[in-house]
């Protein structure tokens, strides 16, 4: 089941703006995309996965086996936790017999990995109009980059008036960035002045959006640790201000994830997740090498489900995310 | 919040003391739980496989201490070896004798380049009384220039910059020329994120390290990254030949296992912390404290050390005894708070203690008066009452009251604690892990 950019967003417009991208266009689209993601993953210098299914193949399954492949999980960031657990349940299977052989093995571990990633709603409803999304996330994870891109690939893909809010009021230049990415995608950006009050901003977006009868409606917040309290309470307050001026809103609120972030990727969703109620994770910087590991525990512990990758600084280096595709990488060198 | 390795090696190797020495099996149950919890600090994994096994090689033959826990034993190797491997002291930068001395920097997206070189800049400033620049060389990232300029001058520096027209190593070279013109003592070259795996870009990188033969490359790396440290460092090491390492976004909660993971794997020294987004936030890098922070372990060593020079042995072992049987004093409680307050306040102990970090308990406000009052409660005492708190009764109470300058109710709280704090004592003499929260709401 691979995904596109019509499996992810629900439209009110079924098959309106897929009909109008010929099939062709999309396959391409998404065979392009393997390409990338297999020439990216192909970058990686540590051949750790293939020495694993080497193991794998060669007879016996021991001790060494399952060790190897929790090493290979671990090393995409997956957390001893999830690593156990997989792991575990990998070895139970292969005891009662269902598994035979390498091959076999490999596949049911994919199955098993997607399986954990598939969680919660995987979609993005954009129905309701204007639809407000929410973006958050510690500093330099990429959420000014890849509201530009969803911007562009909302206008681009699915026709969708978008207006995007530039509630990072702190960081310097960080208005400047996001307007430049404004112009690059097409879409108006809703600013008010350096250090003024960020809900205030997300208020004015949302207003803007109505007034032009935008589709979608973005807010760019400020980079922050899931550790400050005071930055964390301010974020809530914007989700309030959100929500009073239209109660379903934010009807999405997607936190962005760097690929290469450890284990504290965990507390990070954890504790975003309490404060504003991530519904989704953009997975950035997919094109180095890091595996984005995290991602999965997060799905496995706090099921909140990854929506888009990231994978480069470029306009259409945003992709929603495909758990099959996914699993196969994170055991594929 | 974090779970200290601390506790549970003491609880893995609990029936040790008994035995006297560490088995090979225990070593192997100890070196899984270090394995564990360097995983979980994002220590690289084959970082972890060299380090344990270094260690266990150190544990083998250890004979079992007097005043520490075999827990605490290896933990203490544990916590010498990660010191050790972390660069022991902490380094600094060296200056060029002819300047402008050119400090390059470098990174992956989003580590906090930017931020690092005005924070630096305002550093040398403060801590040296430079004059320093910066050269915005991110023409890439939409408004990274506007950024620098802003940030930059926040720190006092001059910004050089040429827009995002023109070549990054072009604007380098301008940018040392302006540096030696001004007669600046410190140029301070930022640089765009780049991925390790992206060849043009760190052609480039490797382009602009040729243009202004930087007298130091810097890696701007985020404290919170994972398994891929040691693919970035590696990579960054051969292009950009960095001799130090700046780790960022140490303010938050993540163990900063990638420090390790980089360290080992280059060679190179970090240098500095980023601790915060405002420019101050700033400091040397101190190896011994990431280490203990890489294991959660609070500030168990500096206990463990003071606890060391403290407590004389044949003490450490009677008091032990008597606290297993019950018979522990008002006397000798007297003793050790006298001691125990000679290692420090004991609001820092309380926080060092394991088990404790992070613990309520190690928040709690520890009234040095009250802990006064209480000697003089004691000292009022008969040698009969402090052997037997339970006389203490009636007129005695009052006599005590009057004594120390107290009231009755105090003395009765006395009594009463001591009475919970035995019980405790007992319990941890047998090894068990007392319910703090329990004694804690008792208290209130
Ligand atoms: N290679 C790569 N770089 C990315 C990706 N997404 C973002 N970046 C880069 O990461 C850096 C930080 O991205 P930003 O979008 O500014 O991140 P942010 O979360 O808005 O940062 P703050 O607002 O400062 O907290 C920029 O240099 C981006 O170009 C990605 O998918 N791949
Ligand atoms: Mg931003």
């Amino acid at each position: 089941m691979a995904r596109d950019w019509y499996d992810l967003f629900i439209t009110d417009f079924p098959g309106g703006a897929a009909a109008e991208v010929p099939q062709t266009g999309r396959e391409q689209e998404r065979r392009g995309f393997f390409k990338r993601l297999r020439e990216n993953m192909k970058k990686t210098r540590e051949a750790l996965a293939a020495e694993v299914q080497a193991t794998l193949f060669e007879g016996d399954l021991d001790e060494q086996t399952w060790e190897r492949l929790e090493e290979a999980l671990i090393y995409a960031d997956v957390g001893a936790k999830t690593t156990a657990e997989v792991v575990e349940r990998l070895e139970q299977e292969a005891q009662e017999g269902q598994l035979v052989g390498g091959e076999q093995l490999t596949k049911r571990l994919s199955e098993l990995l997607a399986e954990l990633a598939r969680t919660g709603d995987e979609h993005i409803d954009i129905r309701p109009d204007p639809t407000v999304i929410l973006v958050v996330g510690v500093n330099g994870t990429g959420k000014t980059t890849s509201i530009g891109k969803l911007a562009w690939h909302l206008r681009q893909t699915l026709g969708q008036t978008v207006v995007i809010g530039a509630a990072d009021t702190f960081r310097a230049a960080a208005v400047e960035q996001l307007e430049r990415w404004g112009e690059r995608a097409g879409c108006d950006v809703v600013k008010g002045p350096e250090g003024s009050d960020p809900g205030a901003v997300a208020f004015d977006a949302i207003a803007r959006g109505r007034e032009r009868a935008a589709d979608v409606v973005i807010i760019d917040t400020a980079g922050r640790l899931h550790t400050q309290r005071e930055l964390m309470a301010e974020l809530e307050k914007v989700k309030r201000v959100i929500s009073k001026q239209m109660p379903d809103a934010p009807h999405e609120t997607l936190m962005t994830v760097d690929a290469t972030t450890g284990q504290n990727g965990l507390r990070q969703a954890q504790l975003f997740g309490q404060a504003v109620n991530v519904t989704g994770i953009v997975l950035t910087k997919l094109d180095g090498t890091a595996k984005g590991g995290i991602a999965l525990a997060i799905a496995n512990e706090l099921n909140i489900p990854v929506k888009l990758i990231g994978i480069g600084e470029k306009l259409e280096d945003l992709r929603p995310f495909d758990p099959d595709a996914f699993a196969e990488a994170l055991l594929t060198a | 919040m974090f779970d200290s390795l601390a506790d549970k090696l003491q609880g893995t190797l609990a029936g040790v003391r008994q035995r006297g020495s560490l088995s090979e099996d225990d070593i192997a149950r100890a070196m899984r739980e270090i394995r564990l919890a360097l995983l979980e600090a994002d220590v690289n994994f084959k970082v972890v496989k060299q380090f344990t096994s270094a260690v266990k090689e150190r544990c083998l033959g250890v004979e079992v201490h007097k005043q520490l826990n075999p827990g605490q034993q290896v933990v203490k190797i544990v916590n010498d070896e990660l010191t050790a491997l972390m660069g022991g002291h902490s380094a600094g930068l060296t200056f060029s004798p002819r300047p402008p001395t050119v400090i390059l920097m470098a990174g992956l997206q989003g580590s906090g380049k930017t931020t690092a070189t005005a924070k630096l800049a305002r550093y040398l400033r403060e801590e040296n009384g430079s004059s320093v620049a910066v050269a915005a060389c991110d023409v890439y990232r939409p408004a990274a220039v506007e950024q620098l300029i802003k940030v930059g001058l926040q720190a006092g520096a001059t910004v050089y910059e040429q827009g995002t027209d023109k070549d990054p190593v072009d604007i380098a070279r301008w940018a040392w020329d302006q540096a030696k013109r001004d007669g600046k003592d410190v140029l301070i070259v930022d640089t765009a994120g780049r991925l390790h795996v992206d060849q043009a870009l760190m052609d480039e990188l490797a382009n602009v390290r040729k243009a202004v033969k930087p007298h130091v490359v810097l890696l701007v790396v985020d404290a919170m990254t994972g398994q891929d440290a040691v693919n970035v460092a590696e990579q960054f090491a051969e292009v950009a030949r960095f001799d130090g390492v700046i780790l960022s976004k140490l303010d938050g909660d993540a163990r900063g296992g990638a420090a390790l993971s980089v360290k080992a794997v280059t060679g190179k020294p970090i240098m500095f912390a980023s601790t915060g987004e405002k420019l101050p936030d700033f400091e040397r890098f101190h190896p011994d404290r990431m280490a203990q922070r890489i294991l959660g372990m609070g500030d168990v060593m500096s206990f463990i050390e003071r606890a060391e020079r403290t407590i004389e042995e044949d003490d450490a072992k009677e008091l032990e005894r008597k606290m297993r049987k019950n018979e522990f004093t008002l006397e000798d409680f007297l003793t050790q708070l006298k001691r125990v307050r000679k290692m420090g306040p004991l609001t820092s102990l309380l926080g060092m203690m394991p088990g404790l970090a992070g613990h309520q308990l190690s928040k709690m406000n520890v009234d040095e008066k009250e802990l006064d009052r209480v000697e003089a409660m004691i000292l009022s005492m008969t040698p009969q009452e402090r052997a037997r708190p339970e006389l203490i009764k009636g007129s005695r109470r009052l006599r005590i009251a009057r004594g120390s300058g107290t009231s009755v109710q105090q003395v009765n709280q006395l009594v009463k604690q001591f009475g919970e704090m035995r019980k405790l004592m007992r319990g941890l003499a047998q090894g068990k892990m007392p319910d703090l929260g329990a004694l804690m709401r008792q208290q209130r």
